[in-house]
């Protein structure tokens, strides 16, 4: 890659350097899930394992020299990987790159007996932390989320999590069908019991192409919430999780201080990341010029294409200065912390105007304090909003 | 040239979906007049719309030869008008350039409201009608009700009505019979100087302006230089043809023909619907009466979404125009939505055809606000002026009095939905001048005023009576009545292109009804928003859209970031979908569907 768009060179640094690694499987699909999972007959896991090794070298050759933060092995459901794979990459990994004294390892998993029985061996491997789908606490939304395990199995697999990594956290999806206030209420308060230092908390979203997604433009999947009740969810999930000591860090992320994800820190910090395996999505800055990487998402399209060429990136795109403010912007005030109003400056080569900013003060939604950018809590929660009137 | 005994011009008169089309593709087909390959479904309604929507807005013609049965081949000339009420002007002109007309009432049906109203007007015009009984195939056909009904309520004998299903073709052979034997042969004198009627005119990209002719008395030939005697204007033929349907050129047309010709005439506009067309050179003596050219009655704003589409929609309209007379627009600013234009139409289906093929044939966005008849508005000094716009209302200080255009409805619909039909007439400040049965239908006539008719009324009528009401009306008078302008408010600004006139009784009723409508058409704001409306400075109703809750996405992660970048911009360019007034957002849609009455 080479190249120069031309915009002030900022420093990435500032954001950080991880590593994201896809794996595609699944054991079923879930039908509100749009991420590049699938579900195979078969995996040669041998062959997953030289294609990442292989792409592990060509980004290595790219970046050089730099610390690497985080490695996160996203899915689909990494926790089906073979040990020995997930083993063999991170080897590789800190053949390529130095890394920082704590570097923060994750690794998604799903809350079945399998994947349980693997999680010393992924320890083993260098695996520190690991980020679990429990998705509901009543089997009954277990079952119409088309979840595979029970509320027990979860329980217990969550319960080896903990006693085998430094770090865990879960996710639940909530907003679900019929689900009323006091039912999240009193759920969200047993999720905070069992909670560590950690806890993703997602509004369910329907997203076209999924099953969900079909039944909804169909006018099936009755009892959604209404904008308002999705709200009021919203605020008594900020609740609760502040008084127990979880507050929110992110749109969606809850955590006790220091315990935040590093990793996921990154995206919304707008630091450069490499993204490897099908559908993974990079950025890294290189001579200046920030550069947006893609692969290809079918996995056999991915595996082929690495093995034939030696890479799975698909023509890199050089983010102009406004790309890179727009993104900054997005990401940036989905924290609590908020962004750095010179650094956006300093990416886009411009200063928001204060027309733009004065009127969503004024409404309480945005702050303004010192050189930080933030949302209030108010404004993170129409945030799709602000950032129109934003960009 | 055709000898005049072996001509029959004539018309088909039906209610809407009583089987005019159909009949005229069987009647076509049957008399191969188009090969049957080339043949499809509603032949003679050529617009894209038209056969979207079923209905015939332009009048059309045919020429169909038919060997009958005496061994004679006749020259049969079909003219097919529109059913619509919109049109009403356009059928009657239509009318008096053919001697009969087919009446077709469906046989499972029987006499609806159109009906009668075009059957008026082939009785007007001086036709000799042959009642005909469409869809007898349909196991609900009831031909001795439906002949009954006919003799009751037109006073015509029916009882040689034809029977026949269109559909399928049975009886067809008796129709094209009973054109030749019950239908009279045009009059005319073939050495008399040429006298010629204009029946229409319309613009074809290939030809320019084509004008269709039907010769009373001598003979056109192409080539030969004519005059029109309205306009004074001289036009060499260039083209002479026949439709059968499509274009067959011919050299010339004897008295009883109807064609079409072609000359360098520039733009519709230049031709006069009724006007009379003789030679340049030895012209004819007396022209024939002639026709008042058709007024627009509904009035509304477009506006084109996106401010950079003004030059676009200005050449549409002008291009659109060209080729349709009825249609009138002039420029018009509104402090809201900027430049555009106020058109004038003959009524809602016309407005939505001409709105429709702004839209899709030239690929335009636009915004229609509310429409609005004419107004008479009588000043205190003696002058009247029309007020088309409400926006243009001026101060009432001026004002003596507000004269409305009043309509006399004729409505027919079974029993069971009477009372619900008539509460809505008087809802909408009708007065019932006659009620009558027949059979189990009723028939009721209203005075009412034709803005309050103009919106909506029609889809309310069907709803109520489960799309068995039929309706038709004519334009009556000017009268006064308590008028005042309604303005809307939105966030404390008023919105002009929002504005209306109504009548003080019912101007709380339709102030709540537009504010609450509103209130679900405009999508919440980061802030909350109040609607009023509002008669001068005094609010009658008022809500208030309170601010959005949640609008966020739940998870963005480092594969994220592209998609909602795009998602980010695409939204952007969504915004371009809205006006923005003041600080407030309002979706295009919003002018047309907040007047949408559900009572
Ligand atoms: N069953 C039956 N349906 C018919 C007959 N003639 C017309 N139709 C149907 O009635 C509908 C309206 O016919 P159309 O010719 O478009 O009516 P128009 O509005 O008067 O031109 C169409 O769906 C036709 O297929 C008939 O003889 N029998
Ligand atoms: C890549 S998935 C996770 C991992 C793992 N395969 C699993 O399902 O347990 C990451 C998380 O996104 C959340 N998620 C996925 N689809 C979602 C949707 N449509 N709405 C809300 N949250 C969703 C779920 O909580 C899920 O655990
Ligand atoms: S939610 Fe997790 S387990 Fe379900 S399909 Fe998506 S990635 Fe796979
Ligand atoms: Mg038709």
């Amino acid at each position: 890659m080479t190249g120069n768009v031309g915009a002030p060179v900022e420093d990435w640094q500032q954001g950080g350097f991880g590593l994201y690694i896809h794996w595609p499987f699944c054991q079923s699909k879930c039908p509100y899930c749009d991420f590049n999972s699938h579900v195979a007959a078969t995996i040669d896991q041998a062959r997953w394992k030289r294609a990442y090794l292989t792409e592990i070298d060509r980004i290595g050759a790219l970046t050089q020299d730099r610390v690497l933060n985080t490695v996160f092995f996203g899915g689909g459901t990494p926790s089906l990987m073979d040990p020995d794979v997930v083993a063999a990459v991170l080897d590789r990994v800190r053949a390529t790159w130095p890394m920082v004294n704590d570097p923060e390892i994750t690794l998604e998993a799903n809350p079945g007996s399998v994947e349980a029985g693997r999680f010393r061996a992924f320890r083993g491997a260098g695996v520190n932390r690991v980020s679990m789908g429990v998705q509901a606490l009543n089997d009954a939304d277990l079952r119409s989320l088309g979840r595979l395990h029970s509320v027990a199995e979860a329980r217990a697999a969550f319960d080896v999590a903990r006693t085998t990594f430094d770090r865990v956290s879960f996710d639940l999806i909530y907003g679900r069908q019929d689900q009323t206030a006091t039912d999240w209420t009193a759920e969200l308060r047993r999720a905070l019991t069992m909670a560590v230092d950690h806890l993703s908390l997602y509004q369910l979203t329907i997203e076209p192409g999924t099953a969900f997604g079909d039944r909804f433009a169909k006018g099936g999947l009755r009892g959604l919430p209404s904008e308002d009740l999705a709200a009021d969810l919203y605020e008594i999930t900020q609740d609760l999780c502040g008084q127990a000591g979880l507050p929110a860090y992110e749109v969606s992320n809850h955590a006790t201080a220091g315990s935040e994800s590093r990793h996921n820190l990154i995206y919304w910090r707008a630091g450069d990341y490499a993204g490897i395996g099908p559908g993974a999505h990079g950025r890294l800055t290189l001579d200046g010029t920030r550069w947006a990487t893609e692969c290809p998402k079918p996995p056999g399209a991915w595996l082929n294409v690495v093995e034939r060429t030696g890479s799975g990136d698909l023509v890199p795109t050089a983010l102009t200065g406004e790309d890179r403010g727009h993104e900054y912007l997005l990401m940036g005030l989905r924290l609590t912390e908020g962004l750095s109003l010179s650094r956006l400056s300093c990416m886009s080569g411009k200063a928001l105007p204060s027309e733009k900013l004065h009127p969503l003060t004024e409404l309480g939604l945005i702050q303004v304090d010192g050189d930080a950018l933030r949302t209030t809590p108010a404004g993170r929660m129409v945030l799709n909003g602000v950032l129109r009137a934003l960009v | 040239m055709t000898q005049l005994d072996l001509i029959r011009n004539f018309s088909i008169v039906a209610h809407i979906d009583h089987g005019k089309s159909t009949l005229a593709d069987r009647l076509i087909q049957m008399t191969g007049t188009v090969a049957a390959r080339d043949m499809k479904a509603q032949m003679l309604d050529s617009m894209d719309i038209e056969r979207e929507r079923g209905i015939t807005i332009k009048a059309n013609t045919v020429r169909i030869e038919y060997p009958a049965k005496d061994g004679n081949t006749y020259i049969l000339n079909l003219i097919d008008t529109p059913g619509h009420v919109d049109f009403a002007y356009e059928v009657s002109r239509s009318m008096r350039a053919v001697e009969g007309s087919l009446l077709v009432v469906d046989a499972s049906q029987g006499v609806e409201a159109q009906t009668l109203a075009n059957v008026y007007q082939a009785l007007d015009a001086g036709h000799e009608i042959v009642p005909v009984l469409n869809k007898i195939d349909l196991p609900a056909a009831e031909p001795d009700r439906v002949r009954q009904q006919i003799e009751d309520v037109i006073g015509l004998d029916a009882s040689d009505a034809v029977l026949i299903s269109a559909k399928s073709g049975l009886g067809i052979p008796d129709v094209l019979e009973a054109i030749v034997t019950r239908l009279p042969a045009p009059t005319g004198d073939r050495d008399a100087p040429l006298k010629a009627m204009l029946v229409d005119s319309w613009y074809d990209a290939y030809l320019g302006v084509v004008v269709m002719v039907r010769v009373m008395d001598g003979v056109m030939r192409k080539g030969d230089r004519v005059r029109m005697m309205q306009t004074n204007a001289v036009y060499g033929i260039d083209k002479l043809a026949v439709l059968k349907p499509q274009m067959v050129d011919i050299d010339e047309l004897g008295p009883g023909e109807i064609g079409i010709l072609t000359g360098s005439i520039k733009q519709v506009r230049d031709t006069r619907v009724g006007d009379t067309i003789t030679h340049e050179r030895r012209g004819c003596a007396e022209a024939l009466p002639g026709f008042k050219p058709a007024q627009p009655v509904v009035f509304c704003g477009l506006f084109p979404v996106d401010a950079a589409d003004f030059e676009p929609l200005r050449e549409a309209i002008e291009k659109l125009s060209l080729n349709d007379a009825s249609f009138s627009s002039e420029m018009e600013t509104s402090a809201a939505l900027g430049f555009g234009f106020r058109c004038g139409f003959l009524g809602l289906l016309h407005l939505e055809v001409i709105r429709d093929r702004l839209e899709r044939e030239y690929d335009l966005d636009l915004i229609t606000t509310a429409p609005s008849v004419v107004f008479h508005l009588h000043m205190k000094d003696g002058e009247v002026r029309d007020l088309h716009n409400p926006a243009d209302m001026p101060d009432l200080t001026y004002i003596d009095h507000i004269d409305e255009p009043r309509i006399k409805a004729t409505i027919m619909v079974p029993d069971e939905y009477l009372g619900d039909v008539l509460k809505l007439c008087q809802e909408r400040r009708g007065i019932q001048q006659d009620l009558s049965y027949v059979g189990n239908r009723a028939m009721a006539v209203y005075d009412l005023p034709l803005a309050e008719v103009v919106f909506d009324f029609y889809d309310r009528l069907k709803s109520i009576s489960k799309g068995y009401a039929s309706f038709d009306y004519v334009i009556s008078e000017y009268r006064e009545d308590h008028l005042v302008k309604m303005s809307i408010l939105v966030n404390d600004e008023p919105v002009d292109a929002l504005s209306m006139m109504v009548h003080r009784d019912r101007a709380d009723l339709r102030g709540r009804a537009m504010v609450e409508k509103l209130k679900d058409l405009i999508p919440r704001h980061m802030f909350k928003i109040p609607i009023q409306a509002a008669i001068g400075g005094r609010v009658i109703a008022r809500e208030t859209l309170s601010a959005m809750r949640k609008d966020v996405t739940a998870k963005c992660y480092g594969g994220d970031a592209s998609r909602k970048k795009k998602l980010l911009e695409k939204q952007k360019a969504g915004k371009k979908k809205m006006r923005q007034f003041g600080k407030v957002e309002i979706p295009q849609e919003a002018f047309i569907a907040a007047l949408k009455m559900d009572g």
